[in-house]
């Protein structure tokens, strides 16, 4: 089985849904002639032609409301929006129209949308490089959110969601297009050797709305989503912790059963994510834990997350969160 | 379903790739072709030159025309002075973004002359809202380089304290208001900006731009929209550089005129040489005249190339022939004033050579003195305190709280 980063990962998926069915067409800044910035989309207008994979004006409403409408029409699009931070323009059409398309027509028309974009911090890219809305979105009924987080996983999932019939946010935590990160700005691994870089050629998929058990353990139920899966897989490791590591993937709609089962094993739990504290995608998963868990927890859930502040330039290491605030919230929970 | 013989969506080309020998028009707009319009002109007064192109340098490098300015040598050599400063400027933080002491960095390289120009035409108290391409309009209002120097590298006299990349400059003193990433917001802002100056009754003018790409961006179009209907005092740029990173201007606009887009909403338009600092000068000089007389908004298509890469993260050699630069029919901003100005006998080659140093002096200089106080490969960098002050007025308790244990982290 190759190896290969999550920016090949990625274009391999598009590549087998490309030559799989034809109704699916590609466009989004820069994605056609020059193959994306972070080069996802490289080769594809060349091989599947400019009217399958094309460039689209600076418009992001633009793009998303093309979508919508080729969508309604029959088409499967897949749009990249070149930066998360960039899809607000956008936001009226994913929130108001997309979203809602299905229910408010009866039934008549839908909009099988995948909206790619990268998010995440970590390459020093200040205010406007670095968010990560997820939130943003798992606030609107009808759109299906997933944050994929190795080259293993951003396959399957991408397919899954673009043979699926609702309108699917697909975040890509740009961080780790070229390889994991643990957390550690001066140790930058590549994705070589790692397990979850052994990608098929061939199509496959990964179904939207489960978990994905990353490690296993007993003492604590350990939460995370994009980068962060690999910052919290190493907080557990210099913790010494046995933790259940889970990578929610999809966080509309999420894995409760999975994250249930875990916490009805270890009665503990910490839930680990880059976008800020208030209102993140955290504080639902907090809700329904206790919600279904609650005689079966032994602490209180801690959440390790972004600060309620604009992420930062120069001091994101200060913002992110780092191993060690992650392994400490850990540690927190087994001395209750 | 009726099926029928067609192609299958039309998806527009660059004119050229790489491998192409650039392909560009050749101008046939001399300067005597345009007359100075009248100020209060009406709209259709103005589309000769919204379809035409407002020059005052000739192929010969002489001044010609009812646009011509009428500068004096003292303020061309001060044009002349600006745009070699930005140039060497540029050509030394990039230098340093290879050397890791800044994380990215964006030239003006063929564009210096639009800022410059544009800024020194307006008054002090004019308003500018400028896009990442612009940071040459604040030599012209007198920032201290090495302000502008500990931004770019991030340092602890960073004035926007670490929080946003470099380029993204603000200085209020100068009246040039804070940059941001996402593409084309400055431009309906900037409307704005110019209202509530008319709402105050002060004579200030605001001035912003846009690239070709952004204005596809519904921002262009509210800014147009509502310029036109509140007769805001503003000046519209389309800087027309005909790259949006590996997108040309062609995916921007169908018919390759950004200028006459302002014809139906009501604006007089004017397509002007970017590259030519004189009738840069005088289409932004008549612009403010008349936003000051109350007569509106002016939008100017600004005709230039985007001589270099998009930004440090770029390589414009797999979109676009290496060399097209060179055969851009605007030639080289500098290139064309230095010329003007030796031409008029103001000005030498040795003259020219002599400022360079200087300005090469000067910006060495100034770096030295700003990496005193840090560099982002180094460090220091401003504190992260930072990150929690000015989210809001006063940080409210949550913040609070979560400052308290980001200093626990940070300080252990």
């Amino acid at each position: 089985m190759p190896n290969m980063n999550m920016v090949q990962s990625v274009n391999s998926a598009l590549d087998n849904m490309l030559e799989r069915d034809s109704e699916i067409v590609i466009f989004g800044e820069d994605v056609g002639y020059f193959g994306g910035v972070f080069r996802t989309s490289d080769g594809l207008q060349e091989k599947h032609g400019k009217h399958r994979v094309f460039d689209s004006p600076l418009s992001e409403g633009g793009i998303a409301a093309t979508a919508f409408g080729m969508g309604i029409n029959g088409l499967r699009p897949v749009v990249e929006i070149q930066f998360a931070d960039y899809i607000f323009p956008a936001y009226d059409q994913i929130v108001n129209e997309m979203a809602k398309v299905r229910h408010r027509s009866g039934g008549e028309f839908w909009c099988p949308v995948t909206i790619r974009t990268p998010a995440g911090g970590g390459i020093r890219g200040g205010h406007h490089h670095s968010q990560s809305p997820e939130a943003q979105f798992t606030h609107t009924p009808g759109l299906k959110v997933v944050y994929c987080s190795t080259p293993f996983n951003s396959k399957g999932l991408l397919i899954s969601a673009i043979e699926d019939n609702d309108p699917v946010i697909f975040f890509e935590p740009k961080r780790c297009y070229r390889g994991p990160f643990y957390g550690d700005p001066h140790n930058v691994p590549t994705w070589k050797e790692h397990p979850e870089a052994e990608v098929p050629e061939s199509y496959y998929k990964i179904p939207l709305g489960e978990a994905r058990l990353a490690m296993e353990g007993e003492k604590c139920t350990v939460i995370a989503w994009g980068a962060m899966v690999h910052v919290a897989e190493q907080a557990i490791k210099n913790s010494g912790i046995s933790c259940d590591l889970l990578d929610l993937q999809t966080l509309v709609p999420w894995d409760r059963d999975a994250v249930v089962k875990s916490i009805e094993k270890t009665g503990r739990c910490v839930i680990v994510h880059e976008a800020p504290k208030t209102s993140g995608f955290g504080a639902e998963m907090v809700a329904s834990i206790q919600e279904r868990c609650f005689y079966h927890l032994e602490c209180p859930i801690e959440r390790v997350t972004g600060w309620d502040t604009p992420f930062p330039h120069t001091t994101e290491w200060d913002y992110m969160p780092s191993p060690s605030r992650i392994a400490e919230a850990i540690q927190k929970t087994q001395e209750e | 379903m009726v099926k029928k013989e067609t192609e299958s969506i039309h998806v527009p080309d660059a004119p050229h790739r790489p491998g192409d020998k650039p392909k560009f028009e050749q101008w046939s707009w001399k300067p005597e072709d345009l007359n100075l319009l009248e100020i209060d002109c009406s709209v259709e007064d103005a589309e000769n030159h919204a379809i035409g192109l407002v020059r005052v340098l000739d192929d010969n490098h002489e001044a010609k025309g009812q646009w011509d300015p009428n500068l004096s040598s003292d303020e061309l050599i001060m044009g002349l002075e600006h745009m070699l400063r930005m140039r060497i400027f540029d050509e030394r933080m990039m230098k340093m973004q290879r050397t890791g002491k800044l994380s990215f960095y964006m030239r003006s390289f063929g564009e210096e002359a639009i800022a410059i120009a544009q800024t020194m035409a307006l008054k002090n108290q004019d308003w500018l809202f400028p896009t990442y391409r612009q940071p040459g309009a604040q030599f012209v209002r007198g920032r201290d380089m090495v302000s502008m120097i500990c931004h770019c590298i991030g340092n602890e006299e960073d004035n926007v304290k670490g929080r946003q990349m470099p380029v993204h400059y603000t200085y209020r003193e100068g009246r040039y208001i804070s940059v941001s990433s996402p593409v084309g917001t400055q431009f309906s802002q900037a409307v704005g900006v110019a209202l509530a100056s008319k709402y105050k009754q002060l004579d200030e003018v605001t001035i912003t731009w846009i690239g070709d790409g952004a204005s596809a961006e519904g921002d262009y179009h509210y800014a147009l929209n509502f310029a036109s209907i509140f007769k805001a005092p503003v000046i519209l740029n389309v800087v027309n550089n005909q790259w949006a990173i590996s997108t040309h201007s062609n995916f921007a606009s169908n018919n390759q005129n950004f200028a006459i887009r302002g014809i139906p909403y009501g604006i007089p338009s004017i397509r002007v040489d970017g590259n030519d600092f004189l009738a840069l000068y005088s289409v932004t000089k008549w612009a403010r005249e008349r936003a000051a007389k109350d007569l509106g908004p002016t939008h100017i298509e600004v005709l230039t190339y985007r001589a270099g890469a998009h930004s440090s993260s770029d390589d414009p050699s797999r979109y676009r022939p290496k060399d097209s630069n060179d055969f851009w029919p605007g030639g080289d901003p500098i290139e064309r004033l230095k010329l003007h100005l030796i031409q008029k006998k103001d000005w030498s080659e040795n003259m020219h050579q002599e400022l360079e140093e200087r300005i090469d002096t000067e910006v060495m200089d100034a770096y030295k003195e700003a990496v005193k106080f840090g560099d982002l490969a180094n460090g220091p960098y401003p504190s992260s305190d930072a990150i929690f002050t000015e989210v809001y007025e006063t940080p409210p308790w949550h913040l609070l709280e979560q400052w308290d244990e980001m200093k626990r982290w940070r300080d252990e």
